[in-house]
């Protein structure tokens, strides 16, 4: 999932700063800009993409040339953009009227500029065929209020990467997408391949049975517990949202607390640290099996040492099945463009079923669009693409996906609140407290 | 009492020494190993100083992906630039403000302190229009002086300790001895002041070099972008990195600032005193 935390840093304290610089700015200055078109009519659009992965920029420049040949009067500019401060990125670009046509970007980094007018209502404007290859459940990720802001167009599930030797060496059930393990399976499973800290593991046992990267804990957790019925989030009659810690919430970070406080399972070293930092680990046969997201498979073809086999297993399944949350990568059209038809077409050809299934395969995610998921080439065995794109149709919006204010909620209240819960330093009634009550405070002053 | 220290003392000095420059060096060594190591070697649980198979695919990959000399072409004309310009300016403001004992200046000190404390999102807007209007978005003259201004009030703030640190007597003999005011300025001060005035020309050309987020928002053309810029293509979203490369990458934008450094420092040493002895 891209989520907000490195898309960018646009936390509440932060944008209510750079909306005062802006009044500043727009005190200082006039307003004006360019429509994109020149003299001889001919339109300029510029589509800032945040695709990174050489073989994803590759697509993404080949679409965009194929486009302006077939459409000279339209012509598409490929402008690279990071991930690196997209957000900020953007609101200055908006704020100062230079922001791009066609922009990439996340779902959870959408709501403050949907609901700051920066980006066009594409409701009306999306061609038929779009609007019923991607499923109504990618659709809500971008939909805030009455309008669609974006079109979902990439996705990726969190999967399990295992060793596949220590797996097929113990008596662990293997699941599969159609007998997933429950999550106390899972804990069990994990105690199983588990040899201990410092022992010399055993056939089919690492030192630990799983490594939890949660250098980011709260996006992992809210959208796994999504399998359990987490929702966290209540949005009341009134339209304001409340945050509850049920039981269902509770029960995912239960076993990740225990698996590294009680069963000794996970190791307690990787809590703080982000995916990549696992891998040597995992490649050491140190840890049996890390929980990632689906695009890492790229990552570990290209460092796994020579005869390291791997294979990609479903997330642990709750009482909602194996549901999990998401927040896919997105496509909107800038308000202050005048070339909405123009642009929307773009996004259009863009996500062909043909292209998107380029698109995807470049980043090593997987398609919203149900045409360019039948892809033969994306239900093979090979890396686990048919893995993951069998789960693709239990992926749910993410369940902070509209929520304002929940930027600053996570980074001040929820990270810590989780970090310390993961680490033993507090127990599950605090993590309660801290969650509801310091976190209701926070968006409370996003609902006035 | 003697300065002379005791052997053990200066063993340990001399260890203390060596474990800060280790400290220093630390990084720098590992981005070099780094950007030397082959994919299957980055994943290794016990990593090495020296990779076992050295390769240049992760410089060749890095060139390959991005416009990276000319991205180092465009960090080199904008920092230089913004050094020179900086050094220009603050130089003549400094020498006033050291000399001049007024409350002019004790304001003007005031502000240069207090205009550290903005973030870089509050003024980055404001910039952004203002610049709008001038028509110097997405251009290097732009970014060149956002940068001076960005890095003139500390540059300032540099000078003046360097000024205040060259004695007023000195001037003041050169008076007696007949020079003149710029005959002063020229030959005596103007010397002992070169050392601070390369180090600060060193503060502006870094600061610049390695600046990212202005670089960022101000320049949209992929052809004008800084190599700060360029090196983030190498990440994705959630800390995922194309280290290989990356470090390969960062590894050459590393390069100009030590050659500078190499040449400069030496200079800086060299003319510490020059110009404090009549000739």
């Amino acid at each position: 999932m891209r989520t907000r935390s490195l898309t960018g840093t646009g936390t509440g304290a932060r944008a209510r700063l750079v909306a005062a610089a802006a009044a500043l700015g727009l005190l200082l200055t006039g307003c004006s800009g360019g429509d994109g078109e020149s003299s001889d009519g001919r339109i300029t659009l510029r589509f800032q993409s945040l695709a990174w992965q050489d073989e994803s920029v590759q697509a993404n420049k080949e679409l965009v040339k194929e486009w302006n040949a077939a459409h000279p009067d339209v012509r598409v500019e490929y402008v690279q953009g990071s991930w690196d401060s997209v957000h900020d990125q953007l609101l200055t670009s908006f704020e100062g009227g230079e922001a791009p046509d066609i922009i990439h970007d996340a779902s959870d980094d959408l709501a403050d500029f949907a609901y700051g007018g920066y980006l066009a209502d594409l409701d009306g404007l999306l061609p038929d065929r779009l609007k019923r290859d991607i499923p109504e459940r990618s659709w809500e990720t971008t939909e805030f209020g009455d309008g669609v802001y974006g079109v979902p167009f990439l996705q990726e599930p969190r999967v399990l990467i295992a060793n596949k030797k220590i797996l097929e060496a113990s008596d662990v059930r293997i699941p599969t997408v159609g007998k997933p393990w429950t999550w106390a399976e899972f804990r069990a499973a994990t105690k199983e391949l588990t040899a201990g800290e410092g022992r010399k593991p055993g056939a089919g046992q690492a030192e630990y049975g799983v490594a939890w990267p949660l250098k980011d804990p709260v996006s992992a957790t809210l959208n796994l517990s999504r399998s359990t019925g987490g929702r966290l989030f209540h949005r009341g009659a009134d339209d304001k949202v409340t945050i509850h810690y049920t039981e269902a919430d509770a029960e995912v970070p239960a076993v990740i607390h225990d698996q590294v406080n009680s069963d000794g399972s996970a190791s307690g070293a990787t809590l703080g640290m982000g995916g990549s930092d696992t891998l040597p680990g995992f490649f050491g046969g140190k840890y049996a099996m890390v929980p990632l997201g689906f695009s890492y498979r790229q990552q570990i073809i290209q460092q796994a040492p020579k005869g390291f086999e791997w294979t990609v297993l479903p997330a642990p399944a709750g009482a909602d099945g194996a549901t999990q949350g998401v927040s896919p990568q997105t496509l909107s059209v800038s308000e202050d463009t005048p070339h909405k038809k123009e642009a929307v077409a773009f996004i259009d050809f863009l996500l062909q079923p043909e292209n998107m299934v380029r698109l995807a395969r470049g980043d090593w995610m997987l398609p919203t669009g149900t045409a360019a998921l039948a892809d033969p080439s994306l239900h093979t065995a090979k890396h686990g693409w048919g893995t993951g794109a069998a789960l693709a149709r239990e992926l749910l919006p993410a369940p902070a996906q509209s929520v304002r204010g929940y930027p600053e909620w996570k980074d001040k209240v929820a990270t810590p609140a989780l970090q310390e819960y993961y680490s033993g330093a507090i127990d599950r009634a605090e993590l309660k407290k801290r969650l509801e009550k310091d976190g209701n405070l926070v968006l409370a002053r996003y609902q006035r | 009492m003697s300065l002379r220290t005791s052997r053990p003392a200066r063993a340990g000095q001399y260890l203390a020494l060596l474990c800060y420059l280790v400290f220093l060096a630390f990084p720098f060594l590992w981005l070099i190993s780094t950007a030397f190591k082959p994919a299957r070697e980055l994943g290794s649980l016990h990593p090495t100083w020296i990779p076992d198979s050295p390769t240049l695919e992760n410089f060749r990959q890095a060139f390959d992906e991005q416009p990276l000399l000319r991205a180092a072409g465009n960090s080199l004309t904008v920092a230089l630039s913004a050094a020179l310009i900086a050094v220009v300016i603050a130089t003549p403001m400094a020498y006033v403000m050291a000399r001049q004992r007024s409350r002019l200046a004790t304001a003007a000190t005031g502000w240069v302190v207090v205009s550290q404390a903005f973030p870089f999102v509050l003024v980055i807007i404001p910039l952004f229009l203002v610049l709008k209007n001038l028509h110097l978005i997405n251009s290097l003259l732009g970014l060149i002086m956002v940068y001076v201004v960005w890095s003139l009030p500390f540059a300032l703030w540099m000078l003046v300790g360097y000024v205040r640190a060259v004695p007023a007597e000195l001037e003041e003999a050169a008076a007696v001895d007949g020079a003149g005011r710029l005959r002063t300025l020229v030959s005596v001060t103007a010397p002992l002041l070169a050392p601070g005035i390369v180090a600060t020309a060193m503060f502006a050309f870094i600061t610049a070099w390695n600046e990212f987020f202005f670089a960022l928002v101000l320049l949209k053309s992929p052809e004008k972008q800084t190599l700060p810029v360029i090196l983030t293509h190498f990440l994705g979203a959630e800390g995922v990195a194309d280290l290989g490369p990356l470090a390969a990458a960062a590894f050459l934008a590393t390069i100009p600032s030590l050659v500078i450094f190499a040449i400069i420092q030496r200079r800086i040493t060299g003319g510490m005193l020059a110009g404090a002895v009549k000739t």
